[in-house]
C-alpha cells in the first residue's frame, strides 16, 4: 500500500510541472504587461514608476526566467501580492479555502447519501414507474443551469417564504449565538449553497450508480448467490453493492474538479466568503496574482482528490495495488 | 433501421424547434430585442408582450428569441473548435504512438485537473469578455474527452488490415489518419459533440450570467437573467423564462445525444 502511494506521488511530479506551466501561460498571454493594468488605475503613474513596478514584478526579464523565478516563488508558497489590497496571495487564499473545501465536502457527502440509494433503487427495480421517474429527474439534473436554480431557491425559500437567509455564510449577530443557535445558524445559511452545489453531481452518480449497479446484478457470481438461496437483500446489498460501489470512488474523485470550478457560480450568487467569490472577485478586477494563485490551487485541489480517490479505490480494491497500474 | 425512441424524439424536436426560432428570429417576433419603451418596463406576459417586459421595456420574447441565436452558435463553435482540436491531438496520439502519445496524453491529464470554470475565467480576465473569445476558450478548454475518445479509436483502428492495405500502396501517414482512419473513428465522437452542444451552452450561460460572457446590450439566455437578480419577487418571468429555455435546449441536446448514442451502440439490449 506505501509502495502505491509513493508511486502515485511520484507520478505527480510531472503533473504539477504541467500545471505551473498552463498557469503562467495563461496569465501571459495577455497582450500587454499586466503592471499596465495597474499602472492604469493611477493615472498619474510615471515612466519611471511603471518600470520599478515592473522590477518589482520581474516583468522585465525574458519569459523563461520570470517563469522559473514565480516557480521558485511558488515552492516556499510565497504566491505574491493582491494588487488590490497589497496583501499576501497566500494569505487571502488560505483564509477563503476552508469555507470552500467545508461546502464541497458536504455536498459530497449529501450526493453519495442520496444518489447512492436511488441509483440502486432504480438497478433493482429497473423498468418501474420508480425507474423511468429517477431516470427524468436525472436528466433533468444534467441539463438544469446551476445558478437558475440557485436563484429559485433564492426566490423561493428567501424571498417569497422568507425561511432561509440568502447571503453569506452567518448572521450579523452571529457572535451573541450560543453553540446551538451558531449551528443553527450555519446551517440555514448553508442549506441552499449545499443543496444547488450537490444537484448536479446528484443526477451524474446515481446515474452511474445504476449502470455499475445494473452491469453488477448480470454477474455470474450474483446468479450463484441466487442460486444457492440466498435471500435477495443479501445478494444485492453485501454481494452486489460491494462491487458495484469500487467505480462510484473514482467517479467521485473525478468529480471535484466541477465541483470546485461550480463554486464560483454559487458563491457568487450566495455572497459566500470562499474561494470561489474571491476568484469571480478577482477576475473583475483584472487582480492577476490572485488569479493565478487560485487557478494553481484549484488545480492542485483537483490533484489531492484525485489521489485520495486513487489511494481509497486501492483500498478497498485488492487488485489495483497488486497489478500496480 | 431501429426505432429510436419517445425520449430522443423529443430531443430531436426541442433541438429542430430552438434551432428554427435562431434562424428565423426576425419573422417570429415583430419586436426589436433592443427597443427600449420606459414607459411599459417590467411588464408582466400579455397579449402584446407574451414574456412580458423587462426593466427597460425592451420585449422579452424577442429577446429570447434572438437570445436562442447568440447561444445556439456559441455552443455550436465552441463545440466545432473542441472537435478539431480533439481530433487532431487524439488522432496524432494514437496514430504515432510512443513519446508523442505520451506526451499528448500527460497534456489532457493535466488540461483535465484544471477546474475548467476556473480556466475559462483566468483566461477571459486576461483576454477579456467578447462573444468570439468565449467560443474560442470555451472550445480550447473542452477538448480533452474527444481526443481521448478518438485516439481509443485509432489505438484499435490503426492495426485492421485495411489501414495496412492503405500503407502497402504507399498512403502517407496524412492520408491514412485523414481519409481511412478519422472517418471510421468518428461515429463516437459526433455523439459526444452532441452533448458538447449541451455542455457549451451551459457554460456560455453560467458566463453571460456573471457578466464575463455576451456582453449586453446583445442578448443571450445568460445575460437576460443577469438582471433576474435584482427582480426576484418583483417580476418572476424574466427568472422563469429564460432558464426554463436554457433548461429544455440543453436536455433536448444530451436527450438527442444519449439517443444516438445508445441507436449506434452495437451491444445494446433489445
Amino acid at each position: 500500500m506505501v509502495n502505491f502511494i509513493i508511486r502515485r506521488l511520484m507520478g505527480m511530479v510531472p503533473v504539477l510541472i504541467g500545471i505551473t506551466l498552463i498557469t503562467f501561460f495563461v496569465i501571459h498571454l495577455s497582450p500587454g504587461k499586466p503592471t499596465r493594468l495597474q499602472a492604469e488605475m493611477s493615472p498619474k503613474i510615471s515612466l519611471e514608476a511603471r518600470e520599478k513596478l515592473d522590477k518589482l514584478y520581474g516583468l522585465d526579464k525574458p519569459v523563461h526566467v520570470q517563469y522559473w523565478e514565480w516557480v521558485k516563488r511558488l515552492s516556499v508558497m510565497d504566491l505574491g501580492k493582491s494588487f488590490v489590497d497589497e496583501r499576501p496571495v497566500s494569505e487571502k487564499i488560505g483564509e477563503r479555502i476552508p469555507i470552500t473545501i467545508a461546502i464541497n465536502v458536504l455536498s459530497l457527502i449529501l450526493i453519495f447519501l442520496v444518489a447512492v440509494p436511488i441509483g440502486i433503487t432504480s438497478a433493482v427495480r429497473e423498468g418501474s414507474a420508480y425507474d423511468r421517474i429517477s431516470t427524468v429527474f436525472v436528466f433533468i439534473g444534467f441539463a438544469m443551469p446551476t445558478f437558475w436554480l440557485a436563484l429559485l431557491l433564492m426566490s423561493l425559500f428567501g424571498v417569497n417564504l422568507g425561511w432561509l437567509p440568502i447571503s453569506g455564510i452567518k448572521s450579523i449577530d452571529f457572535e451573541d449565538y450560543n453553540l446551538l443557535e451558531k449551528l443553527l445558524d450555519l446551517i440555514r445559511h448553508l442549506a441552499l449553497p449545499v443543496f444547488v452545489s450537490a444537484f448536479v453531481g446528484l443526477a451524474g452518480i446515481s446515474r452511474y450508480m445504476r449502470t455499475s449497479m445494473l452491469e453488477i446484478l448480470n454477474k455470474d457470481f450474483v446468479r450463484t448467490a441466487r442460486a444457492k438461496g440466498l435471500p435477495e437483500k443479501q445478494v444485492i446489498y453485501k454481494h452486489a453493492l460491494r462491487n458495484a460501489l469500487l467505480p462510484i470512488v473514482t467517479i467521485i474523485g473525478l468529480s471535484v474538479p466541477g465541483l470546485i470550478g461550480g463554486s464560483v457560480i454559487f458563491e457568487s450568487i450566495y455572497a459566500i466568503p470562499g474561494m470561489g467569490k474571491l476568484f469571480y472577485d478577482s477576475v473583475m478586477a483584472r487582480d492577476y496574482p490572485v488569479i493565478m494563485g487560485v487557478l494553481f490551487i484549484g488545480a492542485v485541489l483537483t490533484l489531492i482528490g484525485n489521489l485520495i480517490a486513487d489511494v481509497m479505490y486501492a483500498y478497498v480494491d485488492p487488485r489495483i495495488r497488486v497489478s500496480g497500474r | 433501421m431501429r426505432k429510436f425512441n419517445r425520449l430522443t424524439v423529443f430531443g430531436f424536436v426541442v433541438v429542430a424547434v430552438m434551432a428554427c426560432a435562431a434562424l428565423f428570429a426576425p419573422f417570429i417576433t415583430k419586436h426589436d430585442p433592443g427597443a427600449i419603451d420606459l414607459q411599459n418596463g417590467l411588464m408582466p406576459p400579455s397579449a402584446g408582450h407574451i414574456m412580458g417586459t423587462d426593466s427597460l421595456g425592451r420585449d422579452l420574447f424577442s429577446r429570447m428569441v434572438f437570445g436562442a441565436r447568440i447561444s445556439l452558435s456559441v455552443g455550436f463553435v465552441a463545440v466545432g473548435i473542441s472537435v478539431v482540436a480533439g481530433v487532431i491531438f487524439g488522432s496524432v496520439a494514437g496514430y504515432y504512438g510512443g513519446w508523442i502519445d505520451s506526451i499528448i496524453s500527460r497534456f489532457i491529464d493535466i488540461m483535465l485537473c484544471f477546474p475548467a470554470f476556473f480556466l475559462i475565467l483566468a483566461t477571459i480576465a486576461v483576454l477579456g469578455p467578447s462573444i468570439w473569445n468565449i467560443m474560442i476558450i470555451i472550445g480550447l478548454t473542452s477538448w480533452m474527452g474527444v481526443a481521448r475518445l478518438i485516439r481509443a479509436e485509432i489505438l484499435s483502428l490503426k492495426e485492421r488490415e485495411f489501414v495496412e492495405a492503405a500503407r502497402a500502396i504507399g498512403a502517407s501517414d496524412f492520408r491514412i489518419i485523414t481519409r481511412h482512419l478519422i472517418p471510421n473513428g468518428i461515429g463516437p465522437v459526433l455523439v459526444s459533440a452532441t452533448l458538447g452542444v449541451a455542455g457549451a451552452i451551459l457554460t456560455e450561460s453560467g458566463l453571460s450570467f456573471l457578466g464575463l460572457g455576451v456582453q449586453p446590450p446583445v442578448p443571450s439566455w445568460g445575460n437576460i437573467l443577469t438582471e433576474a437578480k435584482s427582480t426576484l419577487g418583483i417580476a418572476w418571468w424574466i427568472t422563469v423564462f429564460p432558464g426554463l429555455a436554457i433548461l429544455i435546449t440543453v436536455l433536448g441536446y444530451n436527450l438527442l445525444g444519449e439517443g444516438l448514442r445508445e441507436h449506434f451502440n452495437p451491444h445494446r439490449k433489445q
